[in-house]
């Protein structure tokens, strides 16, 4: 190809790659500016004073709260879908015994449910354990809903464990709890982080069901509490957009650092047919 | 050995949490959306055997087939869309200098919450403030639409974000497929003097079909589900124009207390999204299989 049909595919992608990130360029810049600006100024101008007051506002408004509530209902999801995964996967891969193919064909089944249909039944569940507008209704449907997806991208590392290296434990006297624990998890650190920052992802942004779940302010996540303070900032565009800026920091600081990781685990967890 | 790695108690004891999560939350839930549907029932009080009845009027319901179509006609445009995502991922595999970060920067979308997007959206649509009517009366255009607010157009105005959040994702996964083809077929076939174009139909695509297949079961399966992003944009407005299964389901069983209707329109969900799965992957299942 000549230099001119290399410079037009550029010109291509280029597109595309504005089409994909300006909105997002614009969101931070409103979130930098006040209503006058915003209203009466072109959407590409950087703000002519920024407006940090806008973050102050919305942080005193209370988004902390479900700032806190985001990142802990995300943290121990994450810890309790990668041990209860990692735990399945390797009794399912490692040992022997007659059921493990039927196992693992019921976990991979999980992964082709749609929520909604399971929804109705899990809300008058959780109402009749008195564990609506609880966070730990939430904790338990994150860990649940994410295990297939988590499993099946450890399956395949788990797989690869060479034989001797549980020889070897077994020999040298090593109960089954001290092989998985002192040996096989420590080697899988970087497939659990994989998984752990797909599970980051998916818990972070998840949305239907603290919806549906929890009803008081001070249990809801993020996703949910933004809604709270669109409606409260209803024409105050400065504080809704330092309000998605917030909400979205943390993934996106997370992809700046771990973005190998990200691109991996989101391939892995796609092709699985 | 062997006796050791077959050790029952310790299978159970490692098996049993993530079998009780999913048998709980999971498989059960499922069978009880079949089995509330069989019930008149407000989620609060007694529930009332009324036989099928729930599912015959599923059946005749109009509003129910209004959404269908709409979430069929989000499935279509998906998997139209995928066409887009295939050439620009045939581009940035064919030796770019920084596809690697640029397939970076197309994927940032697909990692913010469809809730985010949704309220980024808002905005970018808002007729008098927003960023594209803006652009449009820069560019002289009278009276620009309404996007959100007409009827008419709706459906296509919340297609685009949809298209934005998911292009970086099938890009992805069409880039890391087309990486996977040994550059000897490609030169081979450069020799024998095919143009990038016949390259790109004839040998390229036709070794990546198996991936292709993937994406358009679940660029379908996706969208016939699809509820958060349309949820907060319009709420299925206005007028129903925008309403999709899972959102019509979600204002039936927690807007209107009908648990029971609610529940058997979340089984027809279901059973949608399987026979379509199914019908999918029957069509595009492989005569022969290719090899490399």
């Amino acid at each position: 190809m000549g230099r001119i049909g290399y410079f037009l595919l550029y010109i291509c992608l280029s597109i595309v790659a504005v089409f994909q990130i300006f909105p997002i360029v614009w969101l931070f810049l409103f979130s930098l500016k006040d209503n006058r600006e915003i209203f009466a100024g072109s959407p590409f101008a950087l703000p002519s004073e920024i407006q940090w007051q806008n973050y102050v506002n919305v942080w005193q408004g209370g988004i902390g709260n479900y700032f806190f509530n985001s990142v802990w209902i995300t943290g121990v999801s994450i810890a309790l879908t990668l041990l209860f995964a990692s735990m399945a996967v390797f009794v399912i891969t490692r040992m022997t015994w007659k059921l493990n193919k039927f196992f693992l064909g019921l976990f991979m089944v999980g992964l082709m449910i749609p929520i909604h249909s399971s929804l109705i039944p899990l809300f008058s569940m959780f109402l009749s354990v008195n564990l609506i507008d609880n966070p730990w209704s939430i904790v338990l449907t994150y860990t649940a809903y994410n295990l297939p997806i988590t499993m099946m991208i450890l399956l395949g590392f788990f797989y690869t464990i060479p034989r001797e290296i549980e020889e070897a434990a077994i020999i040298d006297g090593a109960s089954l709890h001290r092989l998985f624990f002192g040996i096989i998890l420590p080697i899988s650190t970087p497939i659990l982080s994989t998984t752990a920052i797909i599970n980051m992802i998916y818990n972070w942004n998840e949305f239907v069901f603290v919806n549906t779940f929890i009803s008081s302010d001070r249990y809801k996540t993020l996703t949910v509490g933004i809604q709270n303070f669109v409606g409260q900032y209803m024409t105050d565009w400065g504080a809704i957009g330092a309000t998605l800026v917030i909400s979205v920091l943390p993934i996106l600081i997370a992809f700046l650092f771990f973005s190998n990781k990200i691109v991996d685990g989101i391939s892995s967890s796609a092709v699985k047919g | 050995m062997n006796k050791v790695m077959s050790d029952k108690w310790f299978i159970t004891l490692y098996i049993l949490p993530a079998m009780l999560l999913l048998g709980i939350l999971i498989f059960i839930p499922l069978v009880l959306t079949g089995y509330y549907g069989l019930m008149r029932w407000d989620g609060i009080g007694s529930m009332e055997f009324i036989g099928l009845a729930n599912y015959i009027n599923v059946l005749q319901d109009g509003v129910f087939w209004r959404s269908a179509g709409h979430s069929f006609l989000l499935a279509l445009f998906s998997t139209l869309s995928l066409i887009i995502y295939l050439a620009v991922a045939m581009i940035l595999a064919s030796k770019i200098k920084g596809a690697d970060f640029l397939r970076k920067i197309y994927l940032i979308p697909m990692l913010l919450s469809s809730v985010a997007i949704a309220q980024l959206w808002i905005k970018i649509y808002n007729p008098s403030n927003g960023m594209l009517n803006e652009i449009l009366r820069g560019l002289g255009v009278q009276n620009p639409p309404l996007w959100l607010a007409d009827p008419n157009i709706v459906l296509y105005s919340i297609f685009v974000p949809i298209l934005w959040q998911y292009a970086g994702f099938y890009i992805l996964i069409y880039y890391a497929a087309l990486k996977g083809i040994p550059e000897s077929i490609v030169e081979a076939a450069k020799i024998d003097g095919a143009t990038p174009i016949q390259i790109a139909y004839k040998i390229k695509l036709p070794l990546i079909m198996g991936v292709v297949k993937v994406t358009v079961v679940l660029a379908i399966i996706g969208s016939l589900k699809y509820f958060d992003l349309i949820w907060v944009m319009t709420g299925g407005g206005p007028n129903g124009a925008s309403e999709v299964m899972a959102s019509y389901m979600y204002k039936l069983a927690f807007a209107n207390n009908n648990f029971g209707y609610g529940s058997a329109v979340a089984f027809m969900l279901l059973l949608i999204t399987l026979l379509v799965t199914l019908i999918v992957r029957k069509l595009t299942a492989d005569k022969e299989e290719l090899q490399y």
